[in-house]
């Protein structure tokens, strides 16, 4: 191979990075507001059949406790979080594509492909920074709860002006570790064929019969969480002023 | 006026009964310490006075206003929200470990309650809480964050931003047991000049004689039950009652 040969290779794989970051980046606008929503749902404390308790809650026992103390937004999250965290990625991603053909019968337009992986990757990391958020939220301690409610503050104000913004500077490592990962998990769209740059480079490393547009590849992602880790260290230190 | 009213208040957790039928009343300008062996329910009479915990029975009254109030059979019904946002504003509350929120500086600390919640205008009480800085000794610390704070002076910056509240009766939990001793000291002198102005005020303590040259009435709690109570030099000098004596003369050895 020469020089040229070299060039457009990088060439066809910085399209498919393109490809790649537009899948980063809206998978990240998707799952992280939609993981607080499931992380309120995993810590409602909502039990609509708690009248059926008896005044002492702490003297009842079996059957009846257990429905009275049923929580089922909890449940459902929970549920959620089992389900998408249990499963490989992209058996999700296989079901999201075909699920609207084989159970509803519907049959999608080919753009459904870009939407699958959109769907399939937001709803899978939206379990996992639930659980973070949740970790998140549940270590702030219960003083700037109760520091909040004497001075006034209610729900929203206590959760979006107190709870919120410690939470953010608790879960950024953990959060750093989950985007990085997202990086090297946009690779799994090859399953649906959608042509981001693994898929792009496998293609053109069986076309040519050489493994360099793999370990361009490799290159290629290794520079954008190098990129992603700059970043959030930044974003660490800009945070660094309280503690 | 009575700032506050305590009527009859029962507190269960699970079978422990930790509050038996406690009554009190602070007068505007009067100062009550509540002293008490570890466990007798003094913190979770605070808890229940500033809302913190819902008592089961009795009446909650703050300035002829109801928190709660006693249906027929003694069992406490709570105000709606509204009310309660609004009978908050009535009272402040200085915790053990000061509470502060480590995200904001000195000066937010103390602003952003009134600015929020009391929707008063920021450059009046921007003004208020350098004034109240200065009072507390810490005009030079406007921009610090907590953490970079002693422990003294950060309760001095909670019980500015319990100030900055403009509350009618402050409540204080062992305000200096978080405290080095050498830092006491400086907590005890704020809350003996705020007695001084005539702040109305509650405090639970376990320094017997600064409750008894601060406040004007001595509560004794043992069991969830008020003991004895009376004038500061008749409690802690003169104790009346058997488990009051005990409690006394193990503190002074
Ligand atoms: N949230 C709670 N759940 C269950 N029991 C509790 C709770 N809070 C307090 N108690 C119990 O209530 C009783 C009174 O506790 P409280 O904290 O009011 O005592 P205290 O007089 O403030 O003691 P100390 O001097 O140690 O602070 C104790 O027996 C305690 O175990
Ligand atoms: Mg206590």
């Amino acid at each position: 191979m020469d020089i040229a040969e070299y060039l457009s290779i990088i060439q066809q794989l910085a399209g498919g990075m393109l490809a790649t970051l537009f899948i980063f980046v809206l998978t990240l606008v998707f799952s992280m507001p939609l993981g607080l929503l499931v992380a309120f749902g995993r810590m409602s404390k909502w039990a609509p059949f708690a009248f059926l308790l008896p005044e002492d809650k702490f003297q009842e026992k079996g059957l009846r406790k257990w429905i009275g103390n049923f929580k089922p937004i909890q449940f459902l999250a929970k549920v959620y979080i089992s389900i998408l965290r249990g499963t490989p990625l992209m058996l999700q991603l296989l079901v999201v594509y075909f699920a609207p053909y084989y159970i509803f019968g519907v049959t999608l337009s080919k753009s459904y492909r870009f939407m699958a992986v959109l769907i399939g990757f937001s709803v899978n990391y939206a379990a996992y920074f639930a659980e973070i958020y949740r970790s998140g939220i549940e270590s702030i301690p219960v003083g700037q709860y109760e520091a909040a409610s004497v001075l006034g503050y209610n729900k929203y104000q206590t959760f979006f002006k107190i709870v919120f913004p410690q939470m953010v500077k608790r879960i950024l490592p953990p959060v750093t570790n989950e985007i990085i990962t997202l990086v090297k998990d946009t690779a799994m769209a090859f399953v649906l064929n959608y042509t981001e740059m693994f898929t792009l480079a496998k293609q053109i490393a069986a076309a040519k019969t050489t493994i360099i547009p793999l370990f361009i590849a490799g290159v290629f992602y290794f520079i954008f969480n190098w990129v992603v880790a700059y970043v959030m260290e930044r974003v660490e230190k800009s945070l660094s002023y309280y503690r | 006026m009575k700032v506050l009213e305590i009527n009859h208040c029962n507190k269960k957790f699970g079978d422990n009964e930790v509050l038996k039928d406690i009554s009190l009343s602070v007068s505007e300008g009067q100062v009550v310490s509540i002293i008490g062996p570890s466990g007798s329910g003094k913190s979770t009479l605070l808890r229940c006075a500033t809302l913190l915990e819902t008592m089961d029975g009795g009446d909650l009254i703050y300035l002829g206003n109801h928190a709660t109030k006693a249906d027929g059979t003694g069992k406490s019904i709570y105000s709606d929200d509204n009310k309660l946002r609004e009978i908050k504003k009535h009272f402040g509350l200085v915790f053990q470990n000061f509470n502060l929120f480590p995200h904001y500086s000195v000066m937010r600390n103390i602003t952003e309650p009134p600015i929020l919640i009391g929707k008063r205008p920021k450059d009046e009480v921007y003004a208020e809480a350098r004034e109240l800085l200065a009072k507390m000794g810490l005009s030079d610390k406007e921009d610090a964050y907590p953490h970079q704070l002693s422990g003294g002076q950060q309760q001095r910056v909670s019980i500015a931003r319990a100030l900055a509240m403009k509350p009618e009766i402050l409540f204080f939990d062992e305000p200096t047991s978080a405290l080095d001793p050498e830092l006491t000291g400086e907590i005890l002198k704020v809350i003996k000049d705020l007695a001084a102005e005539h702040m109305t005020m509650v405090i639970v303590t376990h320094e017997m004689s600064f409750a008894r040259d601060v406040s004007n009435h001595i509560i004794f709690m043992d069991g969830g039950v008020i003991v004895e109570e009376g004038a500061p030099e008749e409690v802690i000098n003169n104790p009346k009652q058997e488990r009051t004596k005990a409690f006394l003369g193990r503190f002074q050895q």
